[in-house]
């Protein structure tokens, strides 16, 4: 049984249809990227997976159907979003930030533990963890909304566009902070604009065209796909 | 000096109480961008059932604190409910509409809660029972002397343990957290796994409870009660909300202490200060009235409730973003 399986699922904003029935799976363990131009659909995708936008069609989690549940039921199952923009919330703290990504544990211990591992994993916002989240720079706001997800010990972790805005180096370390979170076993979809990235960290992809999966399959083999290199690697 | 004094003291404990009706409104716009105009409302309804119990257990002749104590019991849940009921039934249905929308509805809502009181009450003034024994402690050795009241420092303190509650829950518990995240966000808070719906109820039913306790003391204080107060005291709340800044909860304190203040003061030296005689010496043409009636003056203390909308319109114009705020009006 696949950890996340989308089947036929559609979203509407109004009259627009900006998802228009994909189909796609995550094996548990894996790690998954979703690629495509602006205004593909990808962060409709997410939104819907979370329960942040109203989906039709199947939508199952651990084989659950979960489209119709809240976004706090479905965090409840084990899914957390690091959502496109970051959304860190401005006026808390970093460890305040990061307490409300344990919200749900009550193993206090451990989420002690977690923090510290956050703070190994991004040294940087240790020595801000006073700092309110809304004056730190758009790098350190993306480590605190990756470190904020992981504070859940998520079994499903969806990532939009980590590497967004940043510097070549910021970017670099993201990616160093997802493979190796990925080595450690968390599944995760992973959207990104950078698809060389992305692919290079990928089991598997899929491309989205204007809310359709147009190509999917390993992603060593999207990255040697021609259609692939010229539409996305800019080749 | 004593007028001064005593103002002060009355402003006081009138601000502590207008505080803690603002914090009911600023903590619902905090965390759903609504002004809640039935919380005054609410504040009423808490005064009603309050003063119902109370009458009732005077007859038994227990220490009054017991009496009064057991009215506020039964107030905070039953304000507590009604908070919950208006939330539920009236904002949530509306919390994706055009602001406008909410905005009437909360006025359509006090009009139903005046009138449910109407039903319950009567719309006679019911008066609070002859239980507590005036105590004056003077600040002077004269018995003229400026002084605060056994009531009026109940009231303070009761205010202050009240806010002080509030923000140990805001600032250090589970509840607290995750009203200030929902505020900020509540697309985000809802995927950290808060329940939204609960989290705004939950703020709705703690600005109720403090408001049930606000209507009770303002009803003590003034020993009087009526199915139409909440309006006016609504009003000034809001108005020290503002003032302070709306959505911040330090703001609301220092708005309400303020506006009781200003209100007190202004009270006690409007007469002085528009008497026919002292605007004699500035401005022409009051010379024959102040010889005439040299006692006369223009407003009296009777006209006290002008000043809270004398600062909600200079608050308006010259900083609609309160004295604590920090975004600019524009939401409300
Ligand atoms: N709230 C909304 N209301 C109406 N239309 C929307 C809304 N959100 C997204 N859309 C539309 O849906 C389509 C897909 O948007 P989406 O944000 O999912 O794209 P995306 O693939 O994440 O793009 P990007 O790479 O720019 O982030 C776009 O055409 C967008 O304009
Ligand atoms: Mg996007």
């Amino acid at each position: 049984m696949s950890l996340l399986k989308l089947e036929k699922v559609e979203v509407h904003y109004g009259g627009i249809r900006a998802v228009k029935g994909i189909d796609l799976t995550v094996e548990k363990g894996e790690l998954v990227c979703l690629i495509g131009a602006n205004g593909a659909g990808k962060t409709t995708t997410l939104r819907a997976i979370t329960g942040l936008a109203h989906a039709t069609g199947r939508i199952e989690y651990e084989g659950e159907q979960i489209a119709g549940k809240k976004s706090h039921e479905i965090a409840r199952l084990g899914l957390a979003l690091v959502p496109e923009g970051r959304g860190v919330f401005p006026q808390l703290t970093i460890d305040e930030n990061l307490a409300m990504g344990a919200y749900m544990r009550r193993d206090a211990p451990a989420v002690a533990h977690d923090v510290e591992r956050v703070f190994s994993l991004f040294p940087r916002l240790k020595e801000r963890r006073g700092q309110t989240a809304g004056t730190m720079s758009g790098g350190e706001q993306q480590m605190l909304a990756i470190g904020r997800a992981l504070m859940s010990r998520p079994r499903l972790l969806l990532l939009d566009e980590p590497s967004m805005g940043l510097a070549p180096i910021m970017v670099e370390k993201i990616f160093e902070v997802i493979r190796l979170i990925a080595a450690e076993g968390v599944t995760m979809l992973l959207v990104e604009q950078n698809a060389k990235l992305a692919l290079e960290a990928s089991h598997r992809a899929y491309v989205l065209e204007s809310g359709l999966v147009t190509i999917s399959g390993e992603a060593s083999k999207l990255l040697g796909d021609p259609q692939v290199r010229s539409a996305y690697l800019g080749e | 000096m004593d007028t001064f004094l005593q103002q002060i003291v009355n402003g006081l404990t009138v601000g502590s109480v207008y505080a803690v009706v603002a914090l009911g409104y600023t903590m619902v716009y905090g965390i759903v961008q609504l002004i809640n105009f039935a919380h005054g409302e609410v504040v009423m309804i808490g005064c009603m059932v309050a003063f119902s119990v109370i009458l009732a257990l005077a007859p038994t002749g227990l220490p009054p604190f017991i009496i009064v104590g057991a009215g506020i019991a039964v107030a905070v849940p039953a304000c507590m409910v009604v908070g919950y009921a208006v939330e539920r039934v009236a904002y949530r249905p509306l919390r994706n509409a055009p602001r406008l929308a909410p905005l009437i509805t909360a006025i359509g809502i006090s009009i139903v809660l005046q009138h449910l009181a109407l039903l319950v009450w009567s719309r006679n003034f019911i008066a609070f029972p002859q239980i507590i024994e005036l105590k004056l402690f003077h600040f002077g050795s004269s018995d003229t002397s400026a002084s605060i009241s056994n009531i009026q420092v109940a009231i303070i303190l009761t205010s202050v343990a009240m806010m002080a509650g509030l923000l140990w829950l805001v600032y250090r518990t589970r509840l607290g957290i995750a009203m200030r995240a929902t505020s900020q966000n509540p697309q985000v808070a809802g995927l950290m796994g808060i329940d939204v719906n609960r989290v705004i109820s939950s703020t709705f039913v703690i600005g109720a409870g403090l408001g049930a306790v606000a209507g009770a003391m303002v009803g003590t204080y003034y020993g009087i009660a009526h199915y139409q107060m909440g309006f006016l005291l609504g009003l000034k709340a809001f108005s020290a909300a503002v003032l302070g800044g709306i959505g911040n909860l330090g703001g609301a304190v220092l708005g309400g202490i303020l506006m009781g203040l200003i209100e007190s003061l202004g009270a006690g030296y409007v007469g002085d200060f528009t008497n026919v005689c002292f605007l004699d010496k500035f401005l022409p043409g009051f010379g024959e009235v102040c010889a005439a009636s040299p006692e006369s003056s223009l407003f009296g203390s009777n006209y006290k409730d002008v000043y809270a909308f004398i600062v909600l319109i200079l608050v308006l114009v010259f900083r609609p973003s309160g004295l604590l705020g920090e975004r600019v009006g524009d939401r409300a």
